[in-house]
């Protein structure tokens, strides 16, 4: 096929290949936090406020990233904070959130002196694009979060399975819940790279959600969920590469094919025991 | 040392209100160690709400409350609770076994790992509420009744001195709820209970003594439950069910 002779010669995609890699390992076991805590409305939510952190940093002449990873760490400790202690609402302002990022964004971008930004770019990502830089700065995230969940894995487990009796357990529950929120703010920012920062959500939460039908325990879930973002960035790259159709949605229809066809296998399993029970 | 030697829940005119309407109203309730308390009332009666204060979750608007002599907070370690319904979700993945295992997080740590100790507790409380043969089983996989012994587990596995019961039987089927209260009562000797229960004539038979609560405490004499409370408590309409003809 063209895309693996093409794949020896290109850098650029190889560096795409990588980037998807490095991008699946951050989805698998930060999707699988999102998927079993149902938080994937507030994991959007932060990956679309991002918009308004670039379009600052851009119009500030600052490093469009530095604005992703401050406006994504800024909204996720709003939206943890009011969930923890105002206890209502909190979908309202996960939508204000959501669309006044947004509109920020596109205001500054537009207000910038000089060259127009891509913004197809942000919005849908464009993983041919990245650089050998990005690389190693996805790979040092990748590390944090990796981190994070190798010394957290219990109380983790403990505050996304029941709150309430890890708090009865003395364990700092708002603490663990607010970085758990700055660690999806920080998976969104590095997958937003990938696929953008409006498809983000799919890849967060498809891989994950799959691999919820197969799994018995969160970290065989995350285990699963990795591979899968890694077959689901490959195979969307392979997909996309000899027609010149846009990676970003190659990768996403690809996993969400894979999510429904996997749904309904599930599904159909379910309804036959209980049948053989009653 | 005598059994019920010294007080190890005490409650001094407790009132609570949620937002504007009082839930209780100087509530002053003392409960001695080695004690197996019933706890008694119509919905919306403040049992639940007295649990949370017991816990330290809520705060009294007035009055006092201590635990094992000090802060609910500082005592809430060595208290176990069982809700009346899971929090969680179903379709969480996470094993029986990891379940019960919770009950051995570290207080105030965030480094947490169970050792080999922490694992034979686990077995050993699984076994005592019958739910050791599910070990491996995912809680998606338990029926009403199993998924309450494994938060009974759960909390045994703290191996707390009081353990506080939030409608145990609820999901249980009638014919398995006089089992998981011989369970109860053969826990009770090595630590003392609180139980929540709609179901006044059953436990009874099991509690040493009976307090009814309907925003003030109405009585806590044991085994005085007469026709007359029933219905100051519940109404005129409401009669007692006759479970057993020495009940009352």
């Amino acid at each position: 096929m063209e895309f693996f002779s093409a794949l020896t010669e290109q850098t650029f995609l190889q560096n795409a290949l990588i980037a998807g890699v490095l991008a699946s390992i951050a989805c698998g076991l930060i999707g699988t936090y999102v998927v079993v805590m149902r938080i994937s409305y507030l994991a959007g939510g932060i990956a679309h406020s991002v918009m308004g952190g670039m379009g600052l940093a851009y119009y500030l002449g600052g490093s469009p990233f530095i604005g992703a990873l401050i406006a994504a760490v800024v909204s996720a400790l709003i939206i943890g904070w009011v969930k923890l202690y105002w206890q209502e609402r909190e979908d309202t302002l996960i939508g204000a959130l959501w669309a006044s990022g947004m509109a920020i964004g596109v205001l500054f971008i537009s207000q910038t002196p000089g060259y127009q930004v891509d913004l197809m770019s942000y919005l849908f990502g464009n993983i041919l694009l990245v650089a050998k830089g990005d690389l190693w700065l996805m790979a040092g995230m990748d590390a944090v979060i990796i981190a994070a969940i190798a010394l957290l894995y219990r109380p983790f487990q403990a505050v996304a399975f029941d709150a309430q009796f890890a708090r009865l357990r003395g364990l700092p529950v708002n603490f663990l819940y607010l970085l758990l929120l700055c660690i999806v703010a920080l998976t969104v920012v590095l997958m937003i790279q990938v696929v953008g920062l409006i498809l983000v959500i799919a890849l967060l939460t498809l891989p994950a959600a799959i691999a919820g039908h197969y799994t018995k325990t969160l970290g065989s879930m995350m285990a699963l969920a990795s591979l899968l973002g890694l077959a689901f960035t490959s195979g969307g790259l392979a997909i996309s590469y000899q027609p010149d159709l846009p990676a970003g949605a190659c990768i996403i229809l690809l996993a969400a094919a894979t999510f429904i066809i996997s749904a309904i296998v599930a599904a159909r399993k379910k309804p036959l025991e209980t049948e053989a029970e009653a | 040392m005598g059994r019920f030697a010294k007080n190890i829940v005490e409650f001094d005119s407790v009132s609570f209100r949620y937002q504007a309407s009082p839930v209780l109203n100087k509530v002053t309730l003392a409960v001695r160690e080695g004690e197996f308390l019933g706890l008694v009332g119509p919905n919306g009666g403040g049992k639940s709400t007295l649990l949370k204060l017991i816990m330290g979750l809520i705060k009294p608007d007035e009055g006092s409350v201590r635990i094992f002599g000090t802060s609910p907070k500082k005592a809430s370690r060595r208290v176990g609770y069982v809700p009346q319904f899971a929090k969680f979700p179903n379709d969480f993945p996470i094993t029986v076994e990891e379940t019960v295992l919770m009950g051995r997080i570290q207080p105030g740590r965030l480094w947490q790992r169970y050792s080999k100790e922490d694992r034979k507790i686990a077995h050993k409380v699984m076994s005592e509420t019958g739910v050791a043969e599910f070990a491996s089983r995912t809680i998606d996989q338990l029926s009403g009744g199993q998924l309450q012994r494994v938060l009974i587990a759960r909390a045994l596995a703290t191996e707390p001195e009081l353990l506080l019961l939030d409608e145990p039987t609820a999901s249980v089927d009638s014919h398995q709820e006089k089992g998981v209260f011989e369970l109860f009562k053969e826990l009770n000797k090595r630590m003392s209970i609180i139980v929540i229960s709609h179901d006044i004539g059953f436990i009874t038979d099991y509690v040493d003594r009976v307090a009814c609560l309907n925003k003030e405490l109405l009585c806590h004499e044991t085994h005085a439950i007469t026709p007359d409370v029933i219905e100051q408590m519940y109404g005129d309409h409401v009669h007692m069910i006759h479970h057993h003809s020495h009940a009352i």
